[in-house]
């Protein structure tokens, strides 16, 4: 089916293949009577191997030649010639498929079944797979049966990486080799075997060998995905530390009592219309076991009564990046004025641990002052009900390194400063370091621009309490690619659209937002704004989103009240890229119950039925969306019964 | 540059479900299920399903269903997951799952101490009783015990957990621990992880790279670094980097030119390079690689189970 030329070299006899077909249809349908028959005489078993000689995907004659073997062996009682006789038979027929088609899976499937007797001597089977290997040596099906013979032969790791570094002097462009490297490498890491337990020396070693591929070459693959293994490696942060949270260390937080929106809102003073306060955890990995076992909140008003922690992820139950959890606040609490202190300790109790399995070992405390207000209302001020609109006069230009001490404080006052030592001055920087300057001289090249890249961010890193340097460098390598790679044009913009977001801080800073305007980019995920627990407001009009599966992350966002959708893409594509990013039944991620259809009409909307069902909006806005129309507004007031305004118009 | 010619490939896979004549269609007997479902989810991506005889096809179908409650290749074959599954797909494109006993199929399937359980210990799963393991078994499995509503009854984390123990250091997913990363089986695995809602497990930064890297300069994409481009892998990749989010990362519009000029445009069908033989395996996957590019008159694919997606959506949101 592969590489067969559309117009024949040769005219083709049309007789002669029909003859041929009619030959094969007849040996093919004496071979099934035989096999429902069970008929293994000698004849019956010759037919198979001549079968699978010009058919090795004949499957079902495999099937056939095991069950014959087997009956076989049954017959000649253990006596070990006619064993060797037979099994041998069956590694020559193996072989002959082979030859025919050496990547036939029932082919080496039936030798391993047969190696499985302890027949044949595995240094042959060695020789065999060289003589494989020499033919092609990117055959994965020849790698995976080295495997099962090294195993059986229980081969070291050690040698088998050696078999490696041959195969990569022989040819460097081999991708498989590369790879078998990897996995065996891993395993002599993981088990600190000797030679293997310095981290420096073992990535010094495999960077120099990597390299030559890199350079041999430019435009040849095999090498980069090694390459960035080994970098990850590198800077890979083994400990799961707490990098953010809120509130914040040290700060006072009034929180009026009264219901109302306001259009602007200040750090401190947090505005809420339920009785749930939220704590928000941030970690630098996913992390488990986040539970009021292992984190423990104490306050004047709530002794630490089970505190129900949960991850924010949109399809893992058990770990995620950001936890958080809310605090119900009482009503009979409520005096004029009132302070309370709030302690969080993170981590005093074991429990914690990051999904590759390291154990928190940073506990950490939070201490926050909650002030309660009462705020009297004025007659006749009501503005719960006004619409929010998106003014540019709401908001404040920030540019980094602008001259707004107090805001710039305030967020680097968000990291959690960790009593980790900084790895800047260590073996990893050095790796780094050496790295960037060899590679500044691949310069003119894909490879050459987009590992300096890497480096260059890696080492920020490195350095996560320190403010990243190289953005501007690292911005320009991502344009230039783009312009000389323009198939992979976007996946440049997009790690350069990261590198923009890194110099703000990213998420982990922005946990305090009560207010977002996302409109006018090019967005079509919000994937990472389910950290921000204190939204209410968010505008994301004019971006690229492209159905509501793409808008997940609002499903943790208890608090947004007003949220603008309007002039994306929703409705307008027939495929759906977060399909199944998206807890759905299709990805057997609610359970058929929550599926509800009462709200159907002569379209089914479950994905906006999904995001928006358990949302308290008070204000929408979805027009310039290919999916609005009268049935889709009459669904969504129906779906959103707390709903007071529909694209700019009033709801009765 | 051309345009689709999907009335030639409609008559095209019409052609070749009847001939017979041909030494290709002899080799090919044993997976004449596979081609079915090819085939039948081509001409329903086309809008051309009615111009078969549904039932001619049904009843054939469940003439290669075993005992076992596994289905074979074609009528006399031995039952295998791979057709199976292929059985499964077919009688859904019909709306017809409801010929099926499902507890016999599924228990064909089944983690039990049954002999004709096919999921093993460590969670993988075996093609057949003679015990080969891959992770398609997996994706096939999962993808047609969701089909049939009855996911449940397999041991689906150490399903998960097996699938897991496959990823390798460059995102992607071989067919046995160790193995190399390989589109065909970095589909299975990430689809089969879409379907237990486990994707994040799938560094989707990392393979979305490794993956939106297998299209060359032609436009065409690979299987793995440094092979040739291949219209099927138009699936493999793509429905991968659709399921991930990631397909932005490639140049739709030079894909689908690699895949238009593998058309025959005058006999019909498509083939895996310009100017090599057609086949319906490579016809299928060239169509369902223009939907998932959202090309005009070709219905939108499902992902992960491969059928359409309004096959899919009557199975789980169906009135």
């Amino acid at each position: 089916m592969h590489g067969r030329p559309r117009k024949p070299l040769k005219p083709v006899d049309e007789a002669a293949v029909a003859a041929k077909a009619e030959k094969l249809r007849a040996l093919q349908s004496e071979f099934l009577s035989n096999h429902q028959n069970k008929i293994y005489s000698k004849e019956a078993v010759e037919l198979s191997a001549k079968l699978l000689e010009i058919n090795p995907e004949l499957y079902t004659a495999w099937n056939y030649r095991k069950l014959a073997v087997q009956q076989n062996l049954a017959q000649c009682e253990s006596d070990p010639e006619s064993v060797n006789s037979i099994l041998d038979e069956e590694l020559k027929v193996v072989e002959n498929a082979l030859r025919q088609n050496f990547k036939s899976y029932g082919a080496w499937h039936h030798r391993k079944w047969v190696l499985e007797k302890g027949h044949s001597s595995m240094d042959k089977e060695l020789g065999l797979l060289d003589k494989f290997q020499a033919m092609d040596a990117r055959n994965f099906h020849a790698w995976n049966y080295r495997r099962f013979v090294a195993a059986l032969m229980k081969r070291s790791d050690e040698d088998e990486l050696e078999h490696t570094q041959n195969m990569i002097d022989k040819n460097l462009s081999n991708y498989s080799a590369w790879h078998n490297r990897s996995v065996l490498l891993s395993n002599l890491m993981k088990k600190a075997a000797p030679g293997f337990t310095s981290k420096d020396e073992v990535l010094t070693r495999e960077y120099e060998l990597v390299r030559e591929a890199l350079f041999t070459d430019e435009d040849d693959q095999s090498g980069w995905f090694y390459h960035l293994w080994l970098l990850d490696q590198t800077v890979r942060s083994e400990f799961p530390l707490l990098v953010s949270s809120w509130p914040v260390e040290g700060s006072d937080i009034s929180l009026p009592a009264a219901d109302y929106l306001d259009g602007c809102a200040s750090m401190n003073v947090f505005h809420y219309s339920s009785r749930n306060f939220p704590l928000v955890l941030y970690f630098n990995q996913s992390v488990r076991g986040v539970n009021s076992s292992t984190v423990s909140v104490s306050c004047g008003f709530n002794l630490n009564i089970d505190l129900i922690w949960k991850p924010l992820s949109s399809t893992d139950s058990q770990s995620a990046k950001v936890w958080a959890t809310h605090l119900a606040i009482p009503d009979a609490e409520l005096h004029s004025s009132e302070a309370y202190q709030v302690e969080v300790k993170v981590g005093f109790s074991q429990g914690i641990v990051s999904t590759t399995g390291v154990a928190y070992s940073h506990p950490s405390q939070i201490s926050f002052q909650l002030h309660l207000q009462k705020t009297p209302l004025e007659s006749g001020q009501d503005s719960r009900f006004g619409r929010i609109q998106w003014k540019d006069d709401c908001f404040a230009v920030y540019e980094p390194g602008s001259a707004e001490p107090d805001l710039v404080n305030l967020l680097d006052n968000l990291t959690i400063k960790n009593e980790v030592e900084s790895t800047a001055s260590t073996w990893q920087a050095r790796i780094i370091d050496d790295e960037t300057n060899i590679f500044r001289d691949l310069l003119d090249c894909k490879i050459g621009k987009l590992t300096v890249a890497r480096l260059l961010t890696a080492y920020n890193s490195l350095r996560p309490l320190d403010k990243p340097v190289h953005c501007k460098e690292v911005l320009e390598l991502y344009s230039e690619l783009m312009k000389l790679d323009p198939s992979h044009y976007q996946y440049y913009k997009d790690n350069h659209s990261l590198v923009l977001l890194q110099q703000l801080g990213s998420f982990e800073k922005l946990l305090w937002v009560q207010m977002l305007d996302l409109s006018n980019n090019e967005l079509q995920s919000i994937e990472g704004l389910e950290a921000l627990q204190l939204l209410s407001q968010l505008c994301l009009s004019n971006n690229k989103f492209r159905s509501f599966t793409a808008l997940e992350s609002l499903r943790y966002l208890k608090s947004l009240k007003v949220l603008d959708i309007s002039q994306n893409e929703i409705g307008s594509h027939s495929i759906d890229t977060t399909r199944y990013l998206f807890r759905s039944p299709l990805s057997h991620s609610v359970g058929s119950c929550d599926w509800n259809i009462n709200y159907l009409s002569s379209e089914t909307y479950w994905e906006a039925f999904f995001v928006l069902k358990d949302m308290g909006l008070t204000q929408l806005d979805v027009a310039g969306n290919a999916i609005t129309s009268k049935s889709f507004n009459v669904f969504l007031e129906k779906l959103l019964p707390t709903l007071k305004w529909l694209d700019g118009v009033e709801v009765n | 540059m051309g345009e689709l010619a999907a009335d030639k490939h409609v008559k095209y896979i019409l052609a070749v479900e009847k001939r017979k004549d041909n030494f290709e269609s002899a080799v090919l007997e044993h997976l004449r299920m596979n081609g079915a479902y090819w085939g039948l989810t081509t001409l329903d991506l086309l809008g051309k399903l009615d111009a078969v005889d549904s039932n001619e096809i049904i009843e054939w179908i469940l003439k290669c269903q075993h005992e076992s409650g596994g289905f074979a290749g074609n009528v006399g074959h031995d039952p295998h997951i791979l057709y199976t599954l292929s059985a499964i797909q077919v009688l859904a494109l019909f709306d017809k799952l409801n010929v099926l006993d499902v507890d016999k199929v599924s228990t064909c399937i089944l983690d039990e101490s049954d002999i004709a359980g096919l999921q093993n210990e460590d969670g993988s799963f075996s093609g057949d009783i003679w015990g080969e393991v891959d992770t398609r078994f997996s994706y096939i499995a999962i993808c047609g015990l969701s089909i049939l509503k009855c996911l449940d009854k397999i041991n689906v984390e150490r399903a998960v957990n097996y699938i897991i123990s496959c990823r390798n250091v460059d995102g992607g997913f071989g067919c046995t621990p160790g193995g190399e990363s390989h589109a065909g089986q970095i589909f299975c695995c990430v689809a089969a992880l879409a379907i237990t809602g486990a994707l994040h497990y799938v560094d989707k930064d990392l393979l979305g790279w490794w993956l939106c890297e297998r299209q060359v300069k032609s436009g065409g994409l690979n299987g793995r670094p440094e092979k040739l481009p291949d219209v099927c892998y138009s699936w493999w990749v793509l429905s991968s980097l659709t399921m991930i989010d990631r397909v932005h990362w490639i140049s739709k519009e030079k894909l689908i030119k690699f895949i238009l000029n593998c058309q025959d445009t005058e006999n019909g069908g498509i083939s895996d390079r310009p100017d090599d033989a057609v086949d319906i395996f490579h016809t299928y996957f060239g169509v369902a690689g223009l939907s998932l590019l959202e090309y005009p008159g070709v219905k939108a694919v499902d992902p992960a189970y491969a059928l359409p997606v309004d096959v899919v959506d009557r199975i789980f949101f169906g009135k």
